[in-house]
């Protein structure tokens, strides 16, 4: 019933559920779950990549498989696991019970030990072995090494997982996989051609907005337009790092938890403020007290 | 905007959306059968009257990076709106608003773009040679990839060129780092089983290994100290290797950067500043303070008291960018590698110049260092410097 959703409905309905996607975005989530297609996003930190996994879950009411990446990630935390331990309980097991009756012979043993019981399921083989399709998000998928890359590759384009002592898992059901990066280095070609694509780019004013007045109903409408144009011209001063849209709404959230109804009003408390949206110390020192009212005054 | 091309005024869909990934392949977007195959599957899950809906259906399955992302909207246009059949190529678009020269440089590298879109690598080594001929200076050897890669430094002013010295500098200095030492120690995210603290640990479990323990060969990164030479002689070339100095030195506390010509001042934190540009025009500025000829003999004997004793040692490499035309006698050049050796460093002179045709190491400054180098290679195209990777890893 997903399947026959067009993209239009389906950027309504995670507007729904508080997402607001870009028509491209969209396109490319609908044809990600009509092809059967991982979908690769890219963008800025704090763009919105790792919410639309969540969102997407939301909305096909599935379970949503998340796998952190991080340098050093392997197999074995990420694909699966031999449970060891219990392997060799089993096979001292065996042969106090076979002592007294029989000899069991070396493939029953080897069959036993290397079956289902024994294997510690990670996120990846947990993803392909559901009964439901969940939604599989693998974050930050720049990084982890190359070599994992590799191994992404059999679970990307055929949803099966390779194990040398049981053969092939082939997938129950498909995952909607959505792999994030943020581009802190570059992904190999073998990856990035069996996904599909999608950049992820900062939200103009009106999106951002919409945003806004999505995740706070109550804001002020003064304070959120705002909220969003300084925002918006803070991100085209020259920062280190600029603010993201969660950036944005936790300053949001902040101003409207102490009161404020006008960010012009008071320049010490609204510098102050400031902690939310810029993270770090060069950063700072870029926008003083002048820049800040400079920028909330440009738009009021 | 008229849409008589658009695919359901077209008969034969099929053929059209074939002609329109040859189309993308040629502008340098990687496309195959599989986003073909894909693209027509897609058509039928969207209104293929709406060419919005199109756009971004080939969009999502064709493009697959940033600079493609950017670029698709053009080429898009340009196949099925009407927009004739005229080529697009990011360089070409961000480099026309320069100046006189920085044209010329983006017509040659479009002219280049083209021809290796027609598939034929040869045509484009050609058209390279052409290039070298029409300035008058030596042929460049080894342009296999794309254009740029293979365009003399001294033409390359633009940002995206430096951005590109910058990342083949990245990606070296990160293959010379990841260095393993050959002995093991114990870790808790070990590839390899510790089998002599596993065979202890299950002894007091009656035998039996109930617990692994993993051990892995620790990292010995080794520490790169470049010095460059900003003298006149090279000055053309000092822009982009100031680029490639600032990747190798990038977020690495242990590399270290200097600059010479007559004297010798350490740039590491200047380099460390996020903003390339920034950082090129502060150092620019530095360097214009000095002018001159080179004492690059001079120079290494003032890196060799000052700074060596703190940061050289047996785990470092130390590459010297310079083309070996020094006012000082050769002798001193000689002396201070020499001094410079035996802290058990390696050292590597990359030369612009070497990388012209029927370049010898005339500059008795170059004769009088060859014995101490452990490599002296070519660096006057981003071609030659990334073909370094196998040696430096080998150091």
């Amino acid at each position: 019933m997903q399947d026959t959703m067009s993209w239009q409905s389906l950027q309504c309905e995670l507007e729904r559920l508080a997402y607001v996607a870009s028509d491209e975005l969209a396109m490319a989530l609908h044809l990600s779950m009509t092809l059967g297609r991982p979908l690769l996003l890219e963008g800025a930190a704090g763009v919105g990549k790792t919410e639309i996994a969540k969102a997407l879950s939301q909305l096909q009411d599935s379970k949503l498989i998340r796998l952190q990446c991080y340098e050093g990630l392997d197999a074995s935390t990420a694909i699966y696991e031999w449970n060891y331990q219990r392997q060799l309980l089993s096979i001292r097991a065996s042969h106090e019970v076979a002592s007294c009756d029989r000899d069991l012979s070396i493939d029953e043993v080897d069959a036993h030990i290397f079956s289902d019981k024994y294997l510690l399921k990670r996120p990846l083989l947990e993803a392909i072995t559901q009964d439901e399709p969940p939604v599989l998000l693998i974050d930050e998928v720049d990084r982890a090494d190359e070599e994992f890359e590799a191994y992404l590759l059999e679970l990307l384009s055929d949803f099966q997982i390779s194990i040398p002592e049981m053969g092939t898992i082939q997938a129950t059901s498909k995952p909607l996989v959505i792999l994030t990066s943020n581009g802190t280095r570059d992904l190999s070609d073998a990856l990035r051609r069996r996904c599909l694509y999608s950049y992820v780019d900062y939200p103009d004013k009106a999106t951002e907005m919409a945003i806004l007045h999505k995740r706070d109903p109550d804001i002020d409408s003064r304070l959120a337009t705002q909220i969003v144009g300084f925002v918006q011209a803070l991100r085209k001063e020259d920062l280190e790092k600029k603010p993201g849209v969660a950036e944005m709404l936790d300053w949001a959230a902040a101003l409207s938890g102490m009161g404020i109804v006008d960010i012009t009003d008071d320049p010490t408390i609204m510098q102050s403020t400031l902690v939310c949206l810029l993270k770090t110390q060069a950063d700072k020192a870029q926008i003083p007290v002048e820049v800040t009212q400079r920028l909330a005054g440009s738009f009021v | 905007m008229k849409t008589t091309k658009f695919i359901h005024s077209a008969d034969g869909s099929s053929e059209r959306m074939q002609g329109f990934m040859a189309h993308l392949r040629a502008n340098g977007l990687r496309v195959g059968p599989d986003e073909f195959r894909y693209s027509m599957k897609a058509l039928e899950t969207i209104d293929v009257l709406s060419p919005h809906d199109v756009r971004l259906a080939c969009k999502a399955i064709c493009a697959s990076k940033a600079h493609g992302y950017t670029q698709f909207d053009d080429l898009f246009d340009a196949y099925w709106m009407n927009g004739g059949y005229e080529k697009f190529s990011v360089q070409q678009n961000s480099n026309q608003a320069g100046s006189d020269t920085r044209k010329s440089f983006s017509q040659e590298v479009s002219d280049a773009d083209t021809s290796n879109g027609s598939g034929d690598p040869d045509e484009a080594d050609d058209e390279s040679e052409g290039e070298s001929a029409q300035h008058g200076e030596g042929k460049l050897t080894g342009s296999r990839i794309r254009n740029i890669e293979g365009v003399d430094l001294r033409q390359m002013m633009t940002p995206e060129a430096l951005a590109r010295a910058e990342q083949v500098a990245r990606k070296l200095a990160a293959s010379m780092r990841d260095r393993r030492s050959r002995r093991r120690r114990a870790s808790q995210r070990g590839h390899t089983l510790n089998m002599r603290k596993i065979m202890r640990a299950s002894i007091a479990t009656g035998g039996d290994p109930i617990h692994l323990f993993k051990q892995r060969r620790p990292e010995r990164p080794v520490n790169v100290l470049a010095l460059l030479d900003v003298s006149g002689s090279m000055m053309v070339y000092s822009r982009v290797f100031l680029a490639f100095l600032k990747g190798l030195v990038s977020n690495e506390q242990r590399t270290e950067a200097y600059l010479f010509h007559t004297s010798l001042i350490q740039v590491s934190d200047v380099m460390r500043d996020s903003d390339t540009l920034r950082a090129i025009n502060r150092l620019s500025l530095i360097a214009q303070g000095f002018g001159g000829g080179t004492r690059i003999g001079a120079s290494l004997n003032l890196f060799n008291q000052q700074y060596a004793a703190k940061s050289v040692n047996g785990r470092s490499v130390v590459i010297i960018f310079s083309d070996g035309y020094d006012t000082d006698p050769p002798e001193l050049i000689a002396k201070a590698l020499k001094r410079l050796k035996k802290r058990g460093c390696r050292i590597i002179w990359l030369n612009p110049l070497k990388g012209w045709k029927d370049y010898a190491p005339v500059a008795q400054g170059m004769a009088a260092a060859l014995p101490y180098l452990d490599l002296f290679a070519a660096a006057n195209t981003l071609d030659s410097l990334a073909a370094l990777k196998p040696h430096l890893v080998k150091l």
